[in-house]
């Protein structure tokens, strides 16, 4: 049987989820052994062009030519994963879509210039806005745990095991003290995805929310939460909420609602 | 009728991000040589405005996957400096034991997995692995080495948490310092005949003089601190940095480019940051550098990989030694419990690809007004442009593939990162 094909592309991204890719380097050459490196153009000038078992893709979509790469993707690709924020929610980048475009457009002199030769949409929207995507790889970056455990299930064509639980059940499991409970500290544990082993919890530092909603989170009840018991203004509420998932159904309301 | 040779490199490989080569050699003239960035922009200084300048660090992160422990303290750096907070001793030390974790790991990848295979004839590190198994599978520890110290004293390897304004939210323990004292010091051997492994490969044989730029201390070598010292004599604080280097635009590419006002494009790095503080380098970097000849100043830029290898030696070292002098005093800090205040602070570090600029205003708030990163790619961009311009006549003279292949070398000698040059710049 021939080995199945993997391409990692990278749309509008900082490269941090292709390097926790790479992260994965203790099973990388036993990896290699299974799976045919088709394309991956940051680690290889052996590229070639689908089609692809399982595609990759970081970042998100911001450019015209993005948008037909990605199009052109999803009809070569069997499985198509979304990996990172970026890709699923727009994450942080994603703040960009509240400002108006003449704001942005004021740090390039000569934006429409180059604007009208280079296209740019000004505007960051994930993976899901444009095609269909078979599975999401929240956080930023994804665990490398997160990352084999997916192409295992990939290659083994069985779903994967991604938890949709909140933060606070990782957090338990490590037995750390609640600091939103017991510090009054704005955490976000409660309405964001599980899947970093509560990183900044277990650190002394409170969830900003990196992964993103888990599912049902509750967001309008957190929010409240966070107004009386730590003092959040609404402005601040808004910050909270229009970091990293602000695109989000879960957390648009929350983010100053929906643009 | 004279002769035209076009070169076009459609999408660098093996470099981080979107980027092109286009070269046209007219005759014996270069009539273009451009280094076009398609990477789209990203908008961070827009988008940093309204926010909390305690929060700065981590959405700065979010500009490089790669670099980001350099992005981060250098923003907190500059926060700090707005603020007027003094940073202790055991804080600086921390800081800068991670910012070369991140060097150990980003030079592993830039000289092991990036660069070295087009001396093999390779087109990755994974297919060396069969005829050079060792050196891949030591290229691939040494890089580990670097994202595990990461993940041990930042919470994680890429985009690490514990790093705040004033300190860090989590303080090593002792064994923390002691298992990455173990493998730093395992990786030693490797980083020592890596030098030696560097300098026997067939690197390029060109050399063109330009102005090299780096951070410079006293007392250490400086990758967190200091000033900006050059081979041209500048010699500035980071708060003096706009009035003496400027940026400019081109129409075919979203990186801006940097050049020294009234003088020219500037080369930042591995390679200017040996040639100017050679003498800080630890023992054994310096002994490795002299043993294979490297005379400071070398101004061929295909040596920077030559540079990275003496560096990660050099970062073993002093990263041994912060580890063997700390005394751990002080406790975690919660972040965002310092007091507000309107302020500017400015801030320059050395991000393994070379100065890394970021300056913030805030109001009495503490919320950010304006924001100014200029990173080592931007500042790179014109001068790879200039290598290039003077590299191509000479391409003439080989085949097409060669031509190329030696274009790509270059530019994967500056080991770009495209994604940190279009974060974007500057709102006025
Ligand atoms: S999700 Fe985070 S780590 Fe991944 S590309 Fe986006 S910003 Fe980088
Ligand atoms: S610290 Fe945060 S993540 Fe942990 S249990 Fe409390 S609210 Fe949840
Ligand atoms: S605790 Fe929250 S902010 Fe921290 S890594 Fe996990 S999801 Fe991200």
């Amino acid at each position: 049987m021939a080995k199945p094909k993997l391409a990692v592309v990278k749309m509008t991204g900082c490269a941090g989820c292709q390097m926790e890719v790479l992260r994965i380097e203790d099973k990388l050459l036993d990896l290699v052994g299974a799976i045919d490196m088709a394309y991956f153009y940051m680690a290889t000038s052996a590229n070639r062009h689908g089609p692809y078992d399982v595609a990759l893709v970081e970042g998100s979509v911001s450019t015209p030519r993005e948008l037909r790469e990605l199009k052109e993707l999803r009809e070569r690709s069997k499985l198509l994963i979304a990996l990172g924020d970026c890709a699923c929610t727009g994450c942080l980048p994603s703040i960009v879509n509240w400002v108006p475009p003449q704001e942005s457009a004021k740090v390039y002199e000569r934006f429409l210039e180059i604007h009208s030769k280079k296209e740019s949409f000004q505007k960051v929207y994930p993976l899901s806005a444009h095609v269909r995507v078979d599975l999401e790889l929240r956080g930023c970056p994804p665990h490398r745990d997160t990352i084999l455990e997916a192409l295992k299930g990939a290659l083994l064509g069985i779903k994967p095991f991604l938890r949709e639980h909140p933060v606070c059940v990782e957090c338990k499991m490590k037995e750390n003290v609640c600091l939103l409970v017991c510090e009054g500290r704005p955490c976000m544990g409660p309405v964001t995805a599980a899947g970093c082993g509560a990183a900044c919890p277990s650190n002394g530092r409170v969830c900003e929310g990196c992964y993103g909603p888990m599912s049902d989170a509750n967001a309008s009840s957190l929010a409240e939460i966070l107004a009386k018991r730590c003092g959040l203004s609404k402005e601040d509420l808004i910050g909270k909420f229009r970091k990293y998932a602000g695109l989000m159904p879960a957390f648009s309301k929350e983010a100053g609602g929906a643009i | 009728m004279s002769q035209v040779r076009e070169i076009r490199v459609d999408y660098v490989a093996r470099i981080e991000g979107q980027a092109e080569v286009l070269i046209k050699v007219v005759g014996g003239r270069v009539e273009e040589a451009k280094l076009a960035v398609f990477e789209p922009p990203r908008f961070f200084e827009s988008f940093m405005i309204g926010r909390r300048c305690g929060e700065a660090h981590e959405i700065a992160s979010r500009i490089c996957g790669i670099c980001h422990v350099p992005h981060q303290v250098a923003a907190l750096e500059a926060v700090e400096d707005g603020l007027g907070i003094e940073v202790d001793d055991q804080t600086r030390a921390l800081r800068k034991l991670l910012n070369y974790a991140n060097h150990i790991s980003s030079h592993a990848l830039s000289v092991y997995f990036l660069s070295v295979p087009d001396y093999f004839g390779k087109p990755d590190i994974i297919s060396m692995a069969s005829e050079h198994p060792d050196l891949v599978r030591n290229a691939i520890r040494l890089k580990k080495v670097g994202d595990d110290i990461t993940e041990r004293f930042g919470g994680r390897a890429i985009h690490p948490v514990t790093l705040v304004v004033n300190g860090f939210t989590r303080i090593p323990t002792k064994a923390d310092l002691e298992w990455a004292k173990m493998e730093l010091l395992a990786m030693k051997g490797f980083a020592m005949e890596g030098v030696d492994f560097v300098a026997d490969l067939d690197i390029p044989d060109f050399e063109r003089r330009c102005e090299h730029i780096a951070l410079s201390q006293e007392d250490q070598y400086a990758i967190n601190e200091g000033r900006l010292i050059s081979t041209e004599g500048l010699d500035i604080s980071p708060r003096e940095y706009r009035a003496h280097i400027e940026e400019t635009h081109t129409d075919y590419s979203w990186t801006k480019r940097s050049i020294v006002r009234g003088r020219d494009s500037f080369l930042v790095g591995p390679l200017a940051r040996v040639n100017l503080n050679f003498d800080k380098l630890s023992d054994d970097a310096k002994e490795a550098a002299k043993r294979v000849g490297f005379k400071p100043p070398v101004f061929n830029p295909f040596m920077a990989v030559l540079a990275r290898a003496i560096e990660l030696i050099n970062a073993i070292d002093d990263s041994v030694s912060i580890i063997e002098n700390l005394r751990i005093e002080k406790g975690p800090v919660i972040e965002e419990s310092f007091e507000v205040k309107a302020g500017d602070g400015f801030a320059i570090v050395e991000a393994p690809r070379g100065i890394l600029y970021h300056s913030y205003s805030f109001d009495s708030k503490g919320m950010i007004k304006k924001a100014d990163v200029v990173t080592p790619t931007a500042h790179n961009s014109r001068n790879i442009e200039r290598d290039l311009e003077a590299l191509a006549p000479e391409l003439r003279e080989i085949s097409p593939e060669e031509a190329i292949l030696k274009c790509e070398m270059l530019v994967r000698a500056y080991d770009p990162c495209i994604s940190c040059s279009v974060h974007l710049v500057e709102v006025g």
